[in-house]
C-alpha cells in the first residue's frame, strides 16, 4: 500500500520495543481523535502492536462509534457487530475514551500536541457536498446525510421532520447511501419496526405518503457507485417494484465482456432485473394492492444532471426538479457526463441530495485540502506536520465500505508504529497524555463522558427498545444522556 | 492449547477465550468460538507478511476463528454474519475445488472485498474439513508489514 513497507520485513525489526520494555523509557502516547470505524481501527492497531502505547479517543458526541452508529442503516444490524470488537479495544487498560469533547473547540490540536507524542486525525467527513443549483434550500429537499442522520438518531438531525406527504421522491446520487435511503422510504414498516431506527422517524414513515422513488445520476449504468449488496436488496424488498429502462442497458453487455469481476457482476444483474419480465414480484405487488398497502415502485434514471429544484406556485415547496439530458465523453470510471441540450422536468414532493459526504478542516493548524476535501498526507502522516497523522474519510475521502477504512486505518497506525520504532517521534520525554487534556476541559467547564458512562447509556438504550422489540431505542438528545449519567 | 482444555470442560473454555479477546490478544472478530472436537486437519496461514504458520485445526472449525485463535490478523467485523469482506483469504488450488461453492450472498461480498483474486474466498464460510488437509489459506497483502512489533503468533 504505502512505501516503505520493505525495510520492516524478515522479522529481525523489534529491536526498538525491545529497549522500550527493558527500560523505564516513558509510555508513547498517543491520542486519536474520532470514535467511529476510522478512529477505533487505528487505534486497535497501534495497542496490538506495541505493548506499551496509551490510546485515547476522543468524541465530539458523547456516545461513540460515529458513522456504525450514525450512519449504517438500522436495516443492516450485521454491519454494527464491528460495535463488539470495537467495546473490546474501549475496554483494554491501554485504551481510554473521552466523550463529550470537540476538539477544535473545547481543546485545540495545538494543545493535544503538547499533551501526546502522536496525534491520529479521524474524525471522518461531518458534512456533505451541495448541489449548487438554484431552488436547493427549498422546503422538502434535504441532504442525504441529515435524512440519514435523522433516521439513525444523529443528535444533530434530530429536528430535521422531513415532509414525506408526497407520492415520489428523488434522490439524487447512485451510491451506497443512496440506496440505503430508498429502501428505508420504502421498505414495509413490519421490517423496520424491529431495527433500532428511532421512534420518532418509525412514525414519520408510518404516515409517509412516499410510494415512488427515483434515483438520479449523471452518467450511466457503468458508472453507479452502489455495490451489488445493496443494489440486490432493493431488489429484493417485499413490496416495491424496480423499475429500470430496458434502453439504458442496451449493448451493455458488450461492455462489460473484460471488466472487473464486480462491476459485470452488479451490471449483470442491472440488465437482468431490467429485462425481467413481469413475474412473481408483480404478483407480490399486487397481492400488497389488495391488502391496501399502496404498491410502491423506484428506478434509477441515468444521464440526467439537476438543473434547477422547481417550487410550487407559491414559491415555497418543491414540485419537481429540471435535468439536463447527458451524453457520456470517455468510458469506464473517468467517463465524463456532457449535457446535451435537452432538459427534462420530473415531478416530485420531495428531494433528497445523496452525492458524497465532504470533511471541513478542524483547526488553521491543520493542513486541508480544500479541493479534495482531505488532510494532505502521505500514509497518513499529515505532510509537513511530524506528529500529526490522520486516517479513514478525513484521509482519503468520504468512499468505500467498512473493510477500506479498515485497511487505511491499519495503514496509518503502521505509519505511527514505525516513527515510535525508528525515533521520529521521541518519546525520550514523557507526555502527560489525558493528565494535561483533563486539566484544561476541566478549567473549560467540560465534562468528559468516558466508556462505562457510555455503557451506561447504552444499556438504558437497549432496556428502552427492549419493551418495543427493538434492539434499541437511541436516545436522541445529548443532554438526556448527559443526565442519565449523573452529568 | 485449548484443545484437551475443551474437551474436559466446555463452556468455561469459551468464557476464556472471551477474556483472552477482551484482552485483545486475539483478533477483533468479537467472540472466538469455542474449538471443536473433530479429527485434525491441518492447513497452513500464510499471513500478511508472507509468513507460513502451520496450524492444527480440526473439522468443524471456521477457518475465520480458527485463524483468530491462532493470532493471525484476520478481522471478522460482522461476527461471521456475512455482511463484510474483512476476513477475506486466498485459498490453495487444488483445495478451492473442494469447497462447497460460495452462495450469492458470499459472492456480493467478495465484490467488495480488496485484491480480489479467483481463489478468494471468506474465510467466516469455510468450515474444515478432512478434503481441506494441507490447505494454504493466505490473507491478503493489504497493507505494509502488519508485524512491526516482530509478533509470532503463539504455538499451538
Amino acid at each position: 500500500m504505502g512505501p516503505g513497507g520493505a525495510c520492516w520485513r524478515g522479522g529481525g525489526v523489534p529491536g526498538g520495543f525491545k529497549r522500550w520494555l527493558s527500560s523505564s523509557a516513558p509510555a508513547p502516547r498517543v491520542c486519536v481523535v474520532g470514535s467511529g470505524p476510522a478512529g477505533f481501527y487505528t487505534a486497535q492497531h497501534i495497542l496490538k502492536h506495541h505493548n506499551g502505547a496509551q490510546v485515547d479517543i476522543y468524541e465530539k458526541l458523547p456516545v461513540p462509534f460515529g458513522l456504525v452508529r450514525f450512519g449504517v442503516a438500522p436495516d443492516h444490524p450485521e454491519v454494527k457487530n464491528v460495535i463488539n470488537a470495537f467495546t473490546q479495544t474501549a475496554r483494554l487498560e491501554r485504551c481510554a475514551y473521552y466523550g463529550n469533547i470537540t476538539v477544535g473547540r473545547d481543546v485545540t490540536v495545538a494543545e493535544l500536541r503538547q499533551a501526546y507524542h502522536a496525534v491520529v486525525l479521524s474524525y471522518g467527513a461531518e458534512d456533505n457536498r451541495v448541489l449548487g443549483i438554484p431552488g436547493e434550500n427549498l422546503s422538502g429537499v434535504y441532504s442525504a446525510r441529515a435524512f440519514v442522520g435523522w433516521y439513525n438518531g444523529l443528535p444533530e438531525n434530530r429536528d430535521l421532520k422531513p415532509d414525506l406527504s408526497c407520492e415520489t421522491a428523488l434522490i439524487v446520487g447512485h451510491g451506497n447511501v443512496a440506496l440505503d435511503i430508498a429502501r428505508i422510504l420504502l421498505s414495509p414498516l413490519s421490517l423496520l419496526r424491529k431495527t433500532d431506527i428511532t421512534d420518532c422517524s418509525l412514525a414519520a414513515l408510518a404516515c409517509s405518503k412516499v410510494k415512488r422513488v427515483w434515483l438520479v445520476g449523471r452518467r450511466g449504468p457503468l458508472q453507479v457507485a452502489f455495490t451489488i449488496k445493496e443494489l440486490r436488496e432493493m431488489i429484493n424488498l417485499p413490496g416495491a417494484r424496480p423499475v429500470l429502462n430496458p434502453a439504458d442497458f442496451t449493448g451493455l453487455e458488450n461492455a462489460i465482456k473484460d471488466a472487473p469481476r464486480p462491476r459485470k457482476r452488479l451490471t449483470e444483474l442491472m440488465i437482468k432485473t431490467a429485462l425481467e419480465k413481469p413475474g412473481e414480484k408483480t404478483v407480490e405487488v399486487q397481492a400488497a394492492a389488495t391488502q391496501a398497502v399502496a404498491p410502491r415502485e423506484w428506478g434509477l434514471k441515468f444521464q440526467r444532471s439537476p438543473q434547477e429544484v422547481l417550487p410550487t406556485a407559491d414559491g415555497r415547496r418543491v414540485r419537481g426538479v429540471r435535468m439536463a439530458l447527458t451524453h457520456l465523453e470517455g468510458s469506464g470510471d473517468s467517463a465524463k457526463a456532457v449535457p446535451t441540450g435537452d432538459v427534462e422536468e420530473l415531478e416530485c414532493g420531495l428531494v433528497l441530495s445523496s452525492i458524497g459526504y465532504r470533511s471541513l478542516p478542524l483547526d488553521p493548524s491543520v493542513p486541508f485540502n480544500t479541493q479534495r476535501g482531505i488532510i494532505p498526507n502521505s500514509s497518513g502522516r499529515v505532510e509537513g506536520v511530524p506528529g500529526l497523522y490522520c486516517s479513514g474519510w478525513v484521509k482519503r475521502g468520504p468512499t468505500g465500505v467498512i473493510i477500506t477504512t479498515m485497511n487505511d486505518s491499519f495503514d496509518t497506525a503502521q505509519s505511527v508504529l514505525e516513527d515510535l520504532q525508528v525515533g521520529v517521534l521521541d518519546v525520550s520525554a514523557s507526555r502527560e497524555g489525558f493528565g494535561a487534556v483533563g486539566s484544561i476541559l476541566r478549567s473549560r467547564g467540560v465534562h468528559p463522558v468516558s466508556f462505562s458512562d457510555w455503557e451506561k447509556i447504552d444499556a438504558a438504550e437497549v432496556a428502552r427498545g427492549k419493551a418495543a422489540g427493538k434492539p434499541r431505542e437511541k436516545i436522541v438528545d445529548p443532554q438526556e444522556m448527559l443526565q442519565l449519567i449523573g452529568h | 492449547m485449548a484443545a484437551s482444555m475443551a474437551a474436559a470442560s466446555g463452556g468455561s473454555v469459551t468464557r476464556r477465550l472471551l477474556r483472552g479477546a477482551a484482552r485483545g490478544l486475539s483478533g477483533g472478530g468479537g467472540a472466538a468460538a469455542e474449538e471443536p472436537e473433530g479429527a485434525v486437519v491441518n492447513v497452513v496461514f500464510v499471513d500478511r507478511t508472507g509468513r507460513h504458520v502451520p496450524v492444527r485445526g480440526r473439522v468443524g472449525d471456521n477457518v475465520l476463528h480458527l485463524a483468530q485463535r491462532h493470532g493471525l490478523e484476520l478481522e471478522g467485523a460482522c461476527e461471521a454474519s456475512l455482511a463484510c469482506s474483512t476476513c477475506h483469504v486466498y485459498v490453495s488450488t487444488p483445495h478451492l475445488d473442494r469447497l462447497p461453492a460460495p452462495d450469492e450472498r458470499e459472492e456480493d461480498l467478495l465484490d467488495q472485498a480488496p485484491q480480489l483474486q479467483e481463489n478468494s474466498r471468506l474465510g467466516c464460510q469455510i468450515v474444515l474439513g478432512p478434503e481441506l488437509e494441507g490447505a494454504h489459506f493466505t490473507l491478503p497483502r493489504v497493507t505494509r508489514n502488519f508485524y512491526v512489533d516482530g509478533h509470532v503468533p503463539k504455538p499451538h
